[in-house]
């Protein structure tokens, strides 16, 4: 394995029309850890995880992806990706296991099937039609696919949307197991205290810029001072002191 | 969770394009709407041709009589005369009779009689001629001879012999076209492509396995007309069901290449009914379904000739009708596959998946 960064972007920008939705961000997520991008609604955020996934393409900037580039490494990036999609569409009229069975043929290494249903607790819905999943069981499908084929670097848009907590915290000791086997992990997400508790970094971005990169506990310390001298900082109080806004508002 | 059994896996069991063809099929067959027209449709067709054609049909010929004082003499005169239908018209009624073809000839009683019809069409100057002499026969015309008449029934020469193939090949085009072109712009509308493209997926493979999903269904798609043809409607079948079977299997694939060309853009099921009926309907005229490709002028017959349907049609007919072997209808075969194999590689090539 090559030591180069899981992902290395420069200078990346994404212009809609006149809307500037990444602006120059610039950002490296390190081999084996997971790296959470942060950002109220229309940030940049799936903007950016698209690009790096190779599904659009930048106006300006440069992306490397496990030392490999899109458009002449293509197909080497996708058996090694896990992507999952901020608004995922699978086949209705297909089982849940019929989904993951063709997910899983196109990828040359991988879980077997029944491991997948196990590990995301779907065992009891594989013969249930996808349209008749639950959005929480449906995003669990969803990440269950990104994971078929044991990829390198998974990428997360908002995984745990509409999870109660109990599958939250499940995928999260999933992404735990799957970072303790050397997987690298960039995720974005709404929820702080699970960019607290998942992320080794966290890239602040507002308006399409990284307007704060650090370790959770860094950034807070930094700039969360907290009001009530009981409680620590949260990384929502480190958005108001950069933004002067609620990150959910 | 032991480590290692968790991400090395085994080989999956079934290759991705036997996954897509499934999941494809699992759809259709999901789809009871979907379903229901794709069988429903031909068997419908068939039984509407058994009521418009029946199997022995020597109809004879029909003819208005405008009422006067001569009128009941050439009523006797016609009726008297095999093969003639004599029916009654008012003066004002004969116009709306010979348009809608209820009668192909008026007979005015007079000396001599007026016959009011249109040479242009087939049916009325034959009606003419059938008419004109039985009167003159019934007034005392001598007849130098009469000819020796020997009746022949060649097998398949009856217009709804040579209809069913064409229907065939109409249904198959139309199937595979509308098929596989509205699934595949469905699926873009739904973005269900997006995640799709994001896998290691081939995307050959994807549109590979759209056109062999189609083959699945085409057995009984096919069969049920051509069944019907032969045992209800007495369609002679003098070539070998294997050739019919290759020459449908090949029509079929040119279509469903041609279906994946149509929706390889459009973003809209309007905009995908707008091209498959543009596509479709040129054919559905010039290929020879309803009749044949003759009537066109010899500036045309290129285009004619290297249309997909029209060798479809030719190549079924000559296997159903005349008993052709692979190999006579071979030209048409590889002009098919051509229709196949070129709108395949540019689907691959213009395909949005987004
Ligand atoms: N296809 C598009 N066409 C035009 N504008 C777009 C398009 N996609 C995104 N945008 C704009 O780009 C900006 C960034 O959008 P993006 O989806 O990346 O935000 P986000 O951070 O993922 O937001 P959310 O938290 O709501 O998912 C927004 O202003 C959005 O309106
Ligand atoms: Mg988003």
């Amino acid at each position: 394995m090559s030591d180069a960064p899981a992902v290395r972007c420069e200078h990346l920008t994404k212009w809609y029309g006149d809307v500037t939705a990444v602006d120059s961000l610039s950002f490296t997520v390190r081999r084996g850890e997971c790296f959470g991008l942060l950002g109220p609604n229309g940030a940049g955020k799936t903007t950016t995880i698209e690009i790096l996934e190779g599904l659009l393409v930048p106006d300006a900037g440069d992306v490397e992806v496990l030392g490999l580039r899109w458009k002449t490494d293509d197909a080497e990036l996708r058996q090694r990706l896990g992507i999952q999609l901020q608004e995922t569409r699978l086949a209705e009229k297909a089982t849940v296991e019929e989904t993951l069975r063709m997910f899983r043929s196109f990828y040359r290494h991988g879980r077997s099937v029944p491991d997948l249903l196990r590990l995301f607790e779907l065992d009891g819905k594989r013969r249930t039609w996808v349209g008749k999943l639950s959005g929480g069981q449906r995003q669990r499908l969803a990440v269950a696919c990104a994971l078929a084929g044991a990829p390198d670097l998974l990428f997360l848009d908002e995984p745990t949307t509409g999870l109660d907590p109990q599958s939250r915290r499940q995928l999260w000791s999933v992404l735990a197991e799957f970072r303790a086997q050397g997987g690298t992990v960039l995720v974005t997400t709404h929820y702080m205290d699970e960019a607290e508790i998942l992320c080794d970094r966290v890239a602040v971005v507002d308006q399409g810029r990284l307007i704060a990169l650090g370790t959770p506990g860094e950034l807070i310390d930094a700039l969360a001072a907290p009001k009530v001298v009981t409680r620590r900082g949260t990384l929502e109080d480190v958005f108001m002191a950069l933004t002067g806004r609620h990150l959910r508002e | 969770m032991g480590s290692g059994v968790i991400f090395r896996g085994q080989r999956p069991h079934l290759s991705p394009l036997v996954e897509l063809t499934l999941a494809r099929l699992r759809e259709f067959v999901r789809e009871p709407e979907a379903l229901f027209w794709t069988f429903v449709f031909p068997i419908l067709m068939s039984v509407m041709l058994a009521v418009a054609f029946p199997a022995r049909g020597d109809r004879p010929v029909p003819v208005g009589l405008v009422p006067g004082p001569e009128a009941a003499s050439v009523r006797r005169m016609l009726e008297s005369a095999p093969g003639i239908s004599v029916r009654d018209v008012t003066e004002t009624g004969e116009q709306a009779a010979l348009r809608e073809g209820e009668v192909d000839l008026i007979v005015v009683p007079s000396t001599p009689p007026v016959y009011r019809f249109d040479p242009a069409r087939e049916g009325s100057r034959i009606a003419r001629l059938v008419v004109d002499a039985a009167l003159k026969k019934a007034e005392g015309r001598a007849d130098p001879w009469s000819a020796r008449e020997e009746p022949v029934e060649v097998p398949g020469s009856r217009y709804i012999d040579w209809l069913i193939p064409g229907i065939l090949g109409m249904n198959i085009m139309s199937t595979g076209m509308w098929g596989i072109g509205f699934s595949i712009v469905q699926m873009r509308l739904r973005k269900l492509l997006k995640l799709l493209v994001a896998s290691p997926m081939r995307k050959g493979e994807y549109l590979l396995a759209q056109m062999l999903a189609r083959l699945v269904f085409l057995a009984p798609e096919a069969a049920v007309p051509l069944l019907f043809g032969a045992l209800v409607l007495g369609m002679p079948v003098l070539g070998s069901y294997a050739v019919i079977a290759v020459v449908c299997l090949t029509g079929a694939l040119s279509f469903a290449a041609l279906g994946l060309l149509a929706a390889s853009r459009p973003r809209t099921l309007e905009a995908i009914s707008g091209i498959l009926n543009l596509v479709m309907l040129p054919m559905w005229v010039l290929s020879g379904v309803f009749f044949s490709t003759a009537n066109f002028p010899d500036v045309l017959q290129p285009v004619i000739q290297a249309l997909p349907l029209t060798a479809l049609n030719d190549a079924l007919r000559a296997v159903v009708l005349e008993g052709a072997s692979l190999r006579a209808v071979s030209g048409e075969l590889a002009l098919l596959a051509a229709w196949g194999i070129l709108p395949f590689a540019g689907a691959l090539r213009l395909f949005r998946w987004t």
